[in-house]
Formats: C-alpha cells, sequence, structure tokens
C-alpha cells in the first residue's frame, strides 16, 4: 500500500495495473513462483495433513488446500508485519484474498485443482506425492492447468461483476 | 413517554432537548447515540442505534464449518483473531475434537497478546484524548516533565532533552496544521483537567505505545503468519513445532520462539513502566469524575477465558472465571452456561429483524436464532429510512439485537471479568485491584465508572502481559518432555462428522463476552449465531423495556457542553466498542467534528 502510494507521490502517475486494476508491481505474478516451499512442490514433497512430518519440515502445502499457485499477490516476497512472515511460513496455506470472489471458490482446504472444471485432479496430486520421479512433470501440468483455470475464472468473473 | 422507570431500574425521561450523535467515522462506521438533556444539561435519557449491518450468519450458511473461522474472523480486524478462536472452539465442540496442549497454549499466546496489543491501543490512542489534552502539552515545561516521568516510572525515556524534542515535534505538526491523529477534538475544553506536563508525557507515550503496538501483534505473525487475521486450524494451530531436526527452518522453531520471548518481556516492561504509572497519574487527577457506571453497578458477565487446561471451558480451568452477577450482589456469582436455552436469549422487538413465530417479544437462544431483517422506523421517527433525523426508541432502532442473559441486560468486558473475579476471591486479581485502589485512595464502589472501565482495562493489560510468560514457559517446558504436537485430525475428514450436530464456542474477546452457535448438517453450516461483546454493550430495549449498557451509562451525566459532547465519547469510549472507531470525530475530510445535532 505504501509502495502504490509513495510511487504516485514519487513520479506523479499512476502505477501500471492489470485486469483487474491492481498494480502490477505487486499483484504480477503468482505467490506460488515466489514460494520458498516451491522446491518441495517441484520434488513432489507435500504436508498430506496438518502437523504431520511433512508439515514439521515445512513442505509444500498444496494438497492441503493452498491457493498459492492460483493467487496473484506479493505476500511470498514482501511478507507481513515487517517482513516478519506469511501465511504459508506459519504452516497454512494461503486464502487466495486477492482474487476475485475467493470465498466461493469451495473450501479453503480443497486443493486448488478440484474446482469443479477439474474434477478427478486431487488423485493426480495424490500421485505427486507418491511416485517421486514423476512429480515434477505432473506437478508441473496440474499447475499449469490450475492457472488455466483461474484465468479463465478471473475472465468470466470481469465479465459478469464488469460490463 | 415523558419519564418512566425501566424494569431494571433506571429512570429515563425524554422531555428535554434531543442531542443526535450520529459519529462520523474515521476506519468503520455503525454507531449512533442520541441523548435528551435536562435544563442544567444532565442526560435523562439515551438511545444506542447500531446503524451497520453484519449480516455475517446469512454468509455463512451452506459452508464447509471448517472455513467459517476465516469468515467470523473478518467481522473485525481490530480484536483480530478472537472470533477465528470461538469459532474454531464451536466447531471443535460439536464435533467432539480435542486439540493438543501446545495448540492450547499457542491459542492461550495469541489470545493473550491481543489483550495486551488491544488494550493498550484502546488506552493511548481510542481513550486517552478523551482525557489528555495535546494542545495544554505545548505549554508544559520539559524540565518538569521529566521530573515527573521519573518521579512515577524506572522508564528510562525520561530526559527533558526527550520530552522537548517531541514536544517540538508536536508543535511543528500543529504549525502545519496537519495534525492528523490529533486533529479535531475538544482541546482547551474545561472538562480536561491535567497539567501540561502530564499532558506531554501522555502524549509522548501515545506516540511511543503507537510504535510499541507493532512489536505485540508479531507474536501472531508468528504463529498465524499475518496481522490482521493470523491463520487459525479446526483441531489445533497450523503452526508445526521443531525445534531439533532437519526443516526446523520451515517450521515454528527455537529463533522464532525466542523472538516470542522478548516480545513478551518487552511488552511486560512497557505496560508496566509506562501504561499503569500513566494511567494512575492520569486517574488522579480525575477522581471526581464518577460518571458512566450504568449497569456496573447491577449486573455483569464474563463467558471465561484462557482455559489453563486444555480442552475444558469451565472454572476448573479458566485463568479469568465465568459468572454473573445479579443487582450488584458480590457475595453471589452465578455461573453461566452458554448452552442453556434458558440463560442466553436473543430479543428482536427493538431491533431491526423479524422472528418467524408468533410472538414478537419472544427470546431465542442463538441455536434456534433466526437472522431475518426488517428495516421500519418507528412512528415517532424524524427524517426517512435513508437519512434518519431522529431514532424513535419506542420502535425498532438498531441492527444489533438485545441479549439477555435470563431476561437481564448484563453489561460485559474488563469491568465484568475483574468484578466477576474479584468477587470469586481469585488473589491476582484481587491483589491488583486492591494495590490501585490504595494508591489513589478509592473505595471498591468507585469502580462502577467510566474511570472503573478504564481502570480495569489497564490491570488487565499488565495481567495478560505477565500471564504470557508463565504460558510460553509452560510450553516450552511442554515441548521439552517431548511433546510437539500442535494439531489433532482425527475429525478432520467430514465423513467422521456426524450428519447432525450442534456446538458453541465462547471465550472473552477483549472487550468482552463473545459466543459462537453452530448447527452442522451434512457436513455443512445449517445455522450459525454470534453474540459479540458489543452486541450486549450496545444492545437496544427488549420488550420489558431493560436499557443495555450503553443507555444505562449515560445516564445522569452532565455535559459542560452539549455541542461539544466529551462527556458522551468519554463513556462510550470506555466500554472499548468494536466501533471505536466508528465514535471517533474526525470526518472524512477532516473537518467536521462529529455530527451533532441539537434538536
Amino acid at each position: 500500500m505504501t509502495g502504490v502510494i509513495t510511487y504516485m507521490l514519487a513520479f506523479d502517475r499512476l502505477p501500471p495495473l492489470d485486469r483487474q486494476g491492481r498494480p502490477k508491481m505487486f499483484y504480477g505474478q503468482r505467490l506460488h513462483d515466489k514460494c520458498y516451499r516451491r522446491p518441495h512442490f517441484d520434488a513432489g514433497q507435500f504436508v498430506e495433513r496438518f502437523d504431520d512430518e511433512g508439515a514439521r519440515k515445512g513442505y509444500c502445502l498444496y494438497k492441503v488446500g493452498c491457493k498459492g499457485p492460483t493467487t496473484y499477490n506479493a505476500c511470498s516476497t514482501v511478507e507481513w508485519n515487517g517482513g516478519l512472515s506469511w501465511p504459508v511460513k506459519s504452516g497454512h496455506g494461503c486464502l487466495g484474498c486477492a482474487e476475485d470472489n475467493f470465498w466461493d471458490k469451495g473450501s479453503f482446504y480443497g486443493p486448488v485443482t478440484n474446482f469443479g472444471v477439474m474434477g478427478g485432479a486431487e488423485a493426480t496430486a495424490d500421485k505427486i506425492g507418491g511416485v517421486l520421479a514423476g512429480a515434477a512433470a505432473v506437478g508441473v501440468a496440474a499447475h499449469a492447468a490450475a492457472s488455466v483455470v483461474s484465468k479463465l475464472r478471473s475472465n468470466a468473473s470481469k465479465e459478469t461483476s464488469h460490463d | 413517554m415523558t419519564s418512566m422507570m425501566t424494569p431494571n431500574g433506571f429512570a429515563l425521561d425524554d422531555a428535554g432537548q434531543r442531542i443526535v450523535v450520529d459519529p462520523i467515522c474515521r476506519i468503520e462506521g455503525h454507531l449512533r447515540i442520541e441523548v435528551n438533556v435536562d435544563d442544567n444539561n444532565v442526560i435523562r435519557n439515551a438511545v444506542s442505534t447500531g446503524n451497520m449491518w453484519r449480516g455475517l450468519e446469512v454468509i455463512l450458511k451452506g459452508r464447509d464449518p471448517r472455513d467459517a473461522w476465516a469468515f467470523t474472523e473478518r467481522i473485525c480486524g481490530v480484536c483480530t483473531g478472537v472470533h477465528a478462536l470461538v469459532s474454531c472452539r464451536s466447531v471443535e465442540d460439536a464435533l467432539g475434537i480435542d486439540i493438543p496442549a501446545n495448540a492450547n497454549s499457542i491459542r492461550n499466546l495469541m489470545m493473550l497478546a491481543q489483550y495486551t496489543q488491544d488494550h493498550l491501543v484502546h488506552f493511548y490512542h481510542l481513550h486517552a484524548l478523551d482525557w489528555v489534552d495535546v494542545v495544554s502539552a505545548l505549554s508544559a515545561d520539559p524540565n518538569a516533565t521529566s521530573a515527573l516521568q521519573q518521579s512515577i516510572s524506572p522508564w528510562p525515556k525520561s530526559s527533558p532533552g526527550y520530552f522537548r524534542d517531541v514536544q517540538n515535534k508536536i508543535k511543528r505538526f500543529v504549525k502545519s496544521g496537519q495534525l492528523g491523529p490529533f486533529a479535531n477534538a475538544y482541546w482547551g475544553s474545561p472538562a480536561y483537567k491535567l497539567p501540561p506536563e502530564a499532558n506531554l508525557m501522555a502524549v509522548t507515550h501515545y506516540l511511543e505505545a503507537l510504535d510499541f503496538q507493532k512489536e505485540i501483534v508479531k507474536i501472531h505473525t508468528i504463529f498465524g503468519g499475518r496481522n490482521p487475521h493470523p491463520n487459525w486450524l479446526v483441531g489445533g494451530m497450523p503452526c508445526s513445532i521443531n525445534v531439533a531436526d532437519t526443516g526446523a527452518v520451515g517450521a515454528v522453531n527455537m529463533a522464532w520462539l525466542n523472538q516470542v520471548s522478548d516480545i513478551i518481556n518487552n511488552s511486560i516492561t512497557f505496560i508496566d513502566q509506562v501504561y499503569i504509572p500513566d494511567l494512575t497519574a492520569i486517574a488522579s487527577f480525575y477522581k471526581d469524575w464518577g460518571f458512566g457506571g450504568g449497569l456496573s453497578s447491577k449486573n455483569v458477565m464474563s463467558y471465561g477465558e484462557f482455559p489453563a487446561i486444555p480442552n475444558n471451558y469451565t472454572n476448573e480451568s479458566w485463568m479469568l472465571p465465568n459468572g454473573a452477577i445479579l443487582n450488584g450482589d458480590l457475595s453471589t456469582v452465578y455461573d453461566v452456561d452458554p448452552r442453556d436455552p434458558a440463560q442466553i436469549q436473543e430479543f428482536v422487538s427493538h431491533s431491526w429483524y423479524e422472528y418467524a413465530g408468533s410472538n414478537p417479544a419472544m427470546g431465542l437462544h442463538p441455536w434456534d436464532g433466526e437472522t431475518q431483517p426488517k428495516f421500519e422506523l418507528g412512528p415517532n421517527a424524524k427524517g426517512t429510512k435513508t437519512n434518519i433525523e431522529e431514532i424513535d426508541e419506542g420502535g425498532k432502532y438498531s441492527w444489533l439485537k438485545a441479549p439477555r442473559w435470563r431476561g437481564n441486560a448484563m453489561e460485559v468486558g474488563p469491568l465484568a471479568r475483574y468484578l466477576v473475579a474479584y468477587a470469586r476471591g481469585q488473589e491476582d486479581i484481587k491483589a491488583q485491584v486492591d494495590g490501585l485502589l490504595a494508591a489513589l485512595d478509592l473505595p471498591v464502589t468507585a469502580l462502577f465508572s467510566t474511570l472503573g472501565r478504564t481502570a480495569a482495562r489497564g490491570l488487565e493489560c499488565s495481567w495478560s502481559a505477565h500471564k504470557m510468560r508463565e504460558v510460553f514457559d509452560g510450553m516450552m517446558a511442554n515441548i521439552k518432555a517431548g511433546d510437539v504436537a500442535t494439531a489433532n485430525m482425527d475429525m478432520w475428514e467430514p465423513v467422521t462428522w456426524p450428519a447432525d450436530t450442534k456446538g458453541v464456542g465462547y471465550g472473552e474477546a477483549p472487550r468482552g463476552a463473545l459466543g459462537h452457535w453452530l448447527h452442522i448438517r451434512d457436513a455443512k453450516i445449517a445455522n450459525y449465531q454470534a453474540i459479540v461483546p458489543t452486541t450486549w454493550n450496545a444492545s437496544p430495549r427488549d420488550a420489558e423495556g431493560n436499557i443495555g449498557a450503553y443507555e444505562a451509562a449515560l445516564l445522569g451525566t452532565p455535559m459542560a457542553n452539549p455541542e461539544q459532547p466529551l462527556e458522551i465519547l468519554r463513556t462510550i469510549h470506555s466500554f472499548d466498542p468494536c466501533l471505536a472507531c466508528a465514535s471517533h470525530v474526525i470526518s472524512p475530510d477532516g473537518q467536521e467534528l462529529v455530527s451533532v445535532k441539537i434538536r
């Protein structure tokens, strides 16, 4: 917030915005792409349930509902309260609160690929955890699919809410 | 009505001049106060209107109960986390989930941090300027201020140069015309009693507290990932503990535990060396302003908070006890059971709701509660529905329901908790209260006042900071003994749940008794009802005509100048209203004091 306001004061213009009117400087990239737990996602190392061994080692929270893969925000880099921490760092998945209608996109604990359109994707996510060798490839595929879904949904909701 | 006696013993008279204080809000706005004053400007009738619809209960229907904490947490960003906590308790109660000892300790630490930060912020930033005159601080002698500071506290920031520096900073503020948070108050009012030096000391600590409060909430950031709105979890806490093994850097580890420990120590020092000496010093100048007692000398209630024993929400476990006092009889403290339909009921005769039943005067226990809006003004209201000039308290007049305990309007909050603990003979609380009363040379009955409410909050802030140390040390001993569990996931999956079940989560938010009642059917929320502290305190009248704590507290208060309703702000602010920001006195353009209309 202060970054945006001081940008406007310093450069005397509005910062570049994305299609939802969010400043690109902070909302241009997915949390997931800058997440410090991302290597665990790529390696197929997941928290299966809260407070399991994976949770104590800081593994990826994707399977317990983290919305990082479809959320465009800067929490994973800027962090909260003076850069001390952010939700994923405390062991809880991202709620996706920077995204349109995030509260109506299913439970906060459902994996993002499990949203309606992607029925049956939870099984895929399970495979990711089980088969380490193929994990990275499947993970990236699921992740790409989720991104597409998010993009489509964002377009759809934009049409209904603004046109 | 011209004059009448309410069933709960308050004389009302609406014959005199009507004053409408519809606060223009700084952050959020939903409180309006109307009073009638007599020829001597003494308040003889008071009407409290919550003028904003909340509707969380409607939003929650049909959702996954494990998500409810995140929705209810957004009821407020100031007392952030309290709704999430009792929401988790309500689901755990419904499903029979026991949380691990560490989760109980972490929740207690987060709630104690909330008390410590919230009370500190309330005192300095939402309430102190009702007693402290910023402009008077400009004429203070920094040497005398330094001497005053050093006479009451070992706090090291006490040199004449330090106070001169702060004074110059405020002078620059005033000179630039940008008063910021100090704009638009009633500076110079004869209702301010502090000498300039005490004003400068208090304003200096206003600024220090503003800086320090953001450190306290880092306890939320460490265990919950952020503040406001940290993360919680049904079944425990999401933050796993790993103090020794590979991957500890991805969990609650020694570095973070050390940071929590440091914050606790710094909080204890700040509260005990700054807040409490300031409170005592300021109170000593206002001892004769004994107004604002209202319901506190009659009916007070606490659900209890801070379970010492995990999963035990009774007086065997509460560090601050559960109880209700009726008619000021401190010799009898009743147990309060939020499950009992005969004890907790909400009435809507004077609220903008309607119940489906045939009797409009009936009360409903929250498990059977309904949230059906019905916005209409009473026949004697002035203005229109979208521009109310004057409320008719004879009709419906608030978006708050009227909660009652066994039919009684109750005051809740720090003073209520302290009176219940005092009456139950709890030693640590008694020692604190008796100590302060002795220092100020006041009797116990002095507690039944606006100042008593403010004093209890300060004492509780200190109690909370010290209690954090005790809870933290207990958690470290538990971890040392080999227990690192923070969540019980046995009942996480909805297939393990009963098809139809009810639960209640209750406790004490910083500003008072808080309960969430929940009905789960087929793994979804069938009904959800929250009764928040301000619903008790700012309650409208019920069908019998009993008035709530705000309305009662304003009665009998003389106003120095009805166009400057400082006395109303003092008393309403002393409750730490959930709408504290609403009753601030700055308009969006920073010009108008407050919309005060004399009719």
